[in-house]
């Protein structure tokens, strides 16, 4: 495990933090403070800069302009190996260019945790597969990873990074490929995991409603630089989703919950 | 897989190295005993006909196995490492016009009359070296589309690499026509002084294991690889340079041998797996040995006549890498 940090140290900090990408504004002066045990949903339309600004939060590219801290320390200070201690990203999937079994591929996430001529450890091989099992996948440990399904590979990608067990964790459309049962049974599990850990969660999705179930915060990115951020049960509400996706959508009560629905043309 | 079996595997492949150099050893013209073979290299002179083993195994067998070992190994490590850049398990220098840049240096050198082998290697190197500048500064990215892009941009450097090597050949002096053609078909028959290959290669395969556990990252994504803390653009920028170096030199010492790089990396891969700490130095070991054995071959098969040991390794490459693309055809379209 790695270390805690200070607890005066929130786990990660954005500064007046603006982010475009090829001339085009993301969002400008974002200031966050994301502390341990929450969840922030990045909602937005397809394009609008939701995999660029995660990126940019986990440090894989240049801000514009602002500052992006991790339990207090910048990325330039920390270097990329002890940010990969603190700070873990599941990327959406880019292919397999060559073969591995799953096990191995797990195993990939202990990297950061292992010095230069190490070989994984007995240990690094039980986190593995613990992680595994937690993502329901511990009989196909010796299976290829190219004879998985999308949604078990997707499962595959995120056991690895619970392998990497990072305090930050950053997910770019964790729900793709996952049928509903996996769906929640993922969000379930990293709300736990957080939530033993102290860590943070950010997450790119798609869904509003298991949005607004699995997440404390929000921030819709409306596109051309225009955000807004804040609780999910106050920010969330059928005039600001139907903007935010172009398309009219309804809130039905039931049971004390609200569910955003899409208008639909009989 | 472990450090354990990953240290026997290699272990076996040092033994069966050093056999395929004994065996190099012992074939030939005159033929000698293992016990021959192994007298003449370490015994102390005695008669007659042990001179004259000593004489054929030391001055004349040695270099010129020592030298397609090496550069069996330079051309294995060289393909391993481009796989990994590329994540494309079909790259190799060869597809990718690297030492046709290092055949045009150096047969421009030859053509300008540079005699001396340091010459001809810097020119050799400084082909590599544009080649490989021409094909990755044309085709930047990672994504699916740009790596099509860098396999067509290498298809189209080496075919035009090959254009300029049949310009030169049809302007060539007849007596250095014969030279010429057999160092791009590959001769280690010339290579004199094989230790700079071998300590290049030692360099190399060392560099290349420093790097090893980034390299295994690298190949599941650039994305990720830096998310766990490679530094991926320095990384890429290592890999071009170290295979660049490794193929100008392979291609410098014996002449450029095709299918090795892309073989031989890729039977290691289906026999043992992609973890590079394992992978690279078994397929420079096997590299090795299969170049040493190949041109054992070319110089006895037929003897006294000799083959090119490039034409050599392109019959057995040819089909393996057909057969391979047949069978496997996930491992390029996941």
């Amino acid at each position: 495990m790695s270390a805690a940090p200070p607890p005066s140290a929130p786990l990660l900090t954005c500064r007046d933090l603006a982010v475009s990408i090829a001339g085009r504004p993301i969002l400008h002066n974002l200031n966050l403070v994301l502390h341990p045990a929450e969840r922030l949903a990045i909602l937005g339309r397809n394009g609008v800069g939701k995999t660029t600004l995660l990126h940019t939060l986990s440090g894989l590219r240049a801000a514009d302009r602002g500052e992006i801290e991790l339990s207090g320390d910048s990325y330039a200070r920390l270097g990329p190996r002890c940010a990969a201690r603190l700070r873990g990203l599941l990327p959406q999937h880019q292919g397999d260019a060559f073969t591995a079994n799953v096990l191995e591929t797990v195993l990939i996430g202990r990297h950061p945790h292992l010095s230069r001529w190490d070989w994984e450890s007995e240990a690094d091989e039980r986190i593995a597969r613990e992680a595994l099992a937690a993502v329901g996948l511990a009989e196909l440990a010796t299976r290829s990873i190219h004879t998985l399904s999308g949604g078990e590979r997707q499962r595959v990608a995120l056991a690895t990074l619970l392998v990497q067990q990072p305090r930050v964790y950053l997910l770019d459309e964790p729900l793709a490929h996952l049928d509903l049962n996996h769906q929640v049974a993922m969000l379930e599990l990293m709300t736990r995991r957080i939530r033993a850990d102290d860590a943070g969660l950010v997450m790119v999705l798609h869904d509003v409603n298991l949005a607004a179930r699995y997440s404390d915060r929000v921030l819709l990115l409306y596109g051309d630089g225009e955000f807004e951020m804040g609780d999910s049960d106050k920010v969330l509400d059928a005039k600001r989703l139907s903007r935010l996706y172009g398309h009219p959508l309804r809130v039905i009560e039931e049971g004390g919950r609200r569910w955003f629905v899409p208008e639909i043309a009989a | 897989m472990n450090r354990r079996r990953a240290r026997l595997i290699l272990i076996l492949l040092v033994i069966a190295s050093t056999c395929s150099v004994l065996f190099s050893l012992a074939v030939g013209s005159v033929a000698l005993t293992p016990v021959e073979v192994w007298a003449a290299l370490f015994g102390q002179a005695e008669n007659e006909g042990h001179n004259l083993a000593r004489e054929v195994v030391c001055n004349l067998r040695l270099p010129r196995a020592l030298s397609a070992f090496a550069c069996g190994g330079l051309l294995a490590l060289a393909g391993a490492l481009m796989q990994v850049l590329l994540r494309n398990p079909l790259a190799d220098p060869y597809v990718l016009g690297i030492s046709g840049g290092a055949a045009v240096g150096a047969l421009a050198a030859m053509l300008l009359g540079v005699g001396a082998s340091f010459g001809l290697g810097a020119a050799a190197f400084a082909g590599a070296l544009i080649a490989m500048g021409l094909v990755f500064g044309l085709a930047r990215g990672d994504g699916s589309w740009t790596q099509t892009r860098l396999l067509l941009t290498g298809v189209i450097v080496a075919s035009g690499c090959g254009a300029a090597v049949a310009l030169m050949l049809s302007l060539a002096p007849e007596q250095q026509l014969r030279g010429m053609l057999f160092w791009l078909m590959g001769d280690a028959g010339e290579a004199t002084a094989p230790m700079p290959a071998m300590l290049i290669l030692a360099a190399g395969l060392a560099i290349a294991l420093f790097f090893s556990r980034e390299l295994n990252l690298l190949t599941r994504g650039p994305v990720l690889a830096a998310t766990l803390g490679a530094n991926v653009s320095r990384l890429r920028l290592m890999l071009y340079f170290l295979a660049s170096l490794l193929t100008a030199t392979a291609v410098t010492s014996v002449g450029s041998i095709g299918f090795v790089g892309l073989v031989v990396p890729h039977l290691a891969r289906l026999a043992l797996g992609n973890d590079q700490r394992l992978l690279l130095p078994a397929a420079t070991l096997a590299g090795g040995a299969l170049l040493t054995l190949a041109d054992t071959l070319a110089r006895s098969v037929v003897a006294p006549q000799q083959l090119p040991v490039g034409v050599l390794t392109a019959l057995i490459g040819v089909p393996v890498f057909l057969f391979l693309l047949v069978r496997a055809p996930r491992l390029e379209h996941p």
